[in-house]
């Protein structure tokens, strides 16, 4: 197995508390800003880390390209108007925003969702959840300069976003669910078309376990680096398919199921190394349970009845003072939106709660430190961070 | 739920709870010197291991901010978030850092966000997305975006605008 043994003759002596002391004047290090632009980098966000020779010693996570304030937006709008603002927090995976904040005012407002939109609901955010881990995916392998996978998932995305397009008209922000139920039905023929995708998106995923998962060079530089012991994820707020490749099978659609996933089969894939090779490992079994649940959900679902309630005046719609807290399961770890209403017809204020707010800062930051320079992309990409959502 | 809360009562100064939803309660915690204690209990012995989040709240009315520190005991699928009030001018919390390494992360935002200190918080005054501040700190309620943009932004010359009801009168009838 590869381990990295990094060269230490040439460091300084250790300060009191047994930490390096890092003096750039002395010559020995030398600071390096990676991002916010960088094939590396999961959207725009930098790490200014600090390396001696080609060992990172220290790592800070910036962020802040990416801030538009929409907490801040959200509370100068009507609850109708949040709508369209809310998925564009998350570009890769919009629809749980659209989800938690409609789940959200529904529960505050005292509105019951109709049957089949819970279904229609549950089928977007399996999407979703499709083309997140084909992006994840992609990813992982640019971050070790494998340039097909993200080719080939690139194109699987694109079939997917043609059936986002039939049915709901847009590709990245659709815009779908909102407070009440979704837009509409499945369109005519919808079914076998994704079925039709579904078969090509497999074709290609077994091709991608073939070149990917048994690549030699792919084991090498992902198996036994950037581990997270299991005893972090608690204090680090650790979620999602990070948690369950260290053997912990957290994962809110079984823990607190919603919307109609009591009502699938599905298992829950748990890895135990917690490397970036089992944490790839867990998305790529967790990728076939989303086609499955895909399947099942078209099979299960009821194919009429109502999709959307009747809401009061959008226009003067006052929501009783409250608070709640409604979250998912994204591809990434727990999603949740806080929402504070105080009686008018604005919201008091919405917290919007990313997985990767914990995971690309605090985390990051404290798993950086010790690692070789040429991992940083792959333990960066592999925890699976989209910045816009740490800062809103 | 009940039955804990009830324990809590006990020992803790605790406001009325709001069961929300069968896996989800909010409760006032009212003296704030007990933050640490009940947080450390219900970490260690009632199975609350994972911070889910901490915000704030401005009640600028009540002139008070409201912090949430929300906890999710997993195994027992529960959500508790309790809610601690600091006067808003003072604006100074108790950092809880050491219990959850990530919650520095919310404390620096709230920081520069809120303008809440946490004295004793890993780089709490560092910058976390704005770059160079210096007006009011933004998500509180008096920071007016209207007039912040107005002052730091100039309108782009060149640009016409007119009023749409008068333009389409004057193009439809322009006779009058």
């Amino acid at each position: 197995m590869f381990s990295f043994n990094p060269d230490r003759s040439q460091y300084p002596a250790t300060g009191p508390d047994g930490k390096l002391e890092v003096d750039l004047e002395t010559g020995k290090f030398l600071k390096l800003w990676h991002g916010p632009n960088h094939p590396g980098i999961t959207g725009n966000m930098s790490l200014e880390i600090i390396v001696n020779g080609d060992e990172v010693v220290e790592a800070r996570t910036r962020v802040g390209y990416l801030h538009r304030g929409f907490e801040k937006l959200m509370e100068r709008r009507t609850f109708i108007q949040v709508f369209p603002i809310v998925c564009r927090v998350c570009v890769p995976e919009p629809d749980f925003n659209e989800y938690c904040y409609a789940a959200a005012v529904e529960e505050l407002a005292g509105i019951e969702v109709p049957e089949a939109a819970n279904w229609i609901r549950t089928l977007i955010l399996e999407m979703g959840r499709f083309n997140s881990y084909m992006m994840a995916m992609g990813g992982i392998g640019g971050a070790l300069g494998m340039g097909v996978p993200g080719q080939w998932m690139t194109y699987v995305r694109d079939l997917m976003l043609d059936r986002f397009e039939e049915l709901t008209g847009a590709r990245i922000y659709h815009m779908f669910i909102l407070p009440g139920g979704v837009r509409g039905h499945l369109p005519e023929g919808f079914g076998e078309r994704m079925e039709e995708t579904l078969q090509t998106a497999e074709k290609y995923i077994a091709d991608l376990d073939r070149l990917m998962f048994t690549n030699a060079v792919f084991k090498k530089r992902t198996q036994g680096i950037g581990v997270i012991d299991p005893a972090l994820f608690e204090p680090y707020g650790v979620t999602g398919p990070n948690a369950r490749a260290g053997g912990v099978a957290k994962d809110v659609r079984k823990d607190a199921p919603y919307l109609v996933y009591d009502q699938l089969t599905f298992d829950v894939a748990v890895e135990q190394e917690s490397d970036i090779y089992a944490r790839a490992r867990v998305r790529f079994r967790d990728l076939h349970a989303t086609i499955d649940l895909i399947r099942q959900i078209l099979r299960d679902m009821p194919k009429d009845g109502p999709v959307m309630t009747s809401l009061p005046n959008v226009l003067h719609w006052k929501i009783p003072r409250g608070e709640t807290y409604i979250k998912g399961e994204a591809s990434r770890g727990e999603y949740g939106y806080y929402l504070v209403t105080d009686g008018s017809g604005y919201p008091r204020r919405i917290n919007v709660r990313g997985p990767s707010y914990t995971h690309a800062m605090a985390l990051l930051e404290h798993l950086i430190p010790g690692t070789n320079i040429a991992d940083i992309a792959a333990l960066m990409v592999s925890l699976h961070t989209y910045p816009p959502e740490i800062e809103r | 739920m009940r039955d804990l809360i009830e324990r809590l009562t006990q020992r803790y100064s605790l406001g009325a709870p709001t069961f929300q939803r069968p896996v989800l309660t909010f409760v006032d915690l009212t003296v704030n010197e007990q933050l640490r204690a009940i947080l450390l209990e219900l970490r260690d012995r009632e199975g609350f291991t994972h911070l889910t989040l901490l915000t704030a709240v401005d009640w600028l009315e009540e002139g008070r901010f409201q912090l949430t520190y929300m906890l999710n005991n997993r195994t027992a699928n529960q959500t508790l978030a309790l809610r601690v009030y600091l006067d808003r001018a003072v604006a100074v919390g108790e950092t809880i850092h050491d219990i959850w390494p990530t919650a520095e992360t919310y404390q620096r935002e709230l920081r520069e966000m809120f303008g809440i200190d946490f004295p004793g918080s890993p780089r709490v005054d560092d910058e976390f997305m704005l770059e160079g501040w210096t007006d009011l700190p933004p998500y509180r309620r008096d920071f007016d975006t209207l007039a912040y943009s107005q002052q730091t932004y100039r309108d782009r010359p060149g640009r016409a605008t007119t009023d749409p009801r008068a333009h389409m009168k004057q193009k439809l009838y322009p006779q009058g």
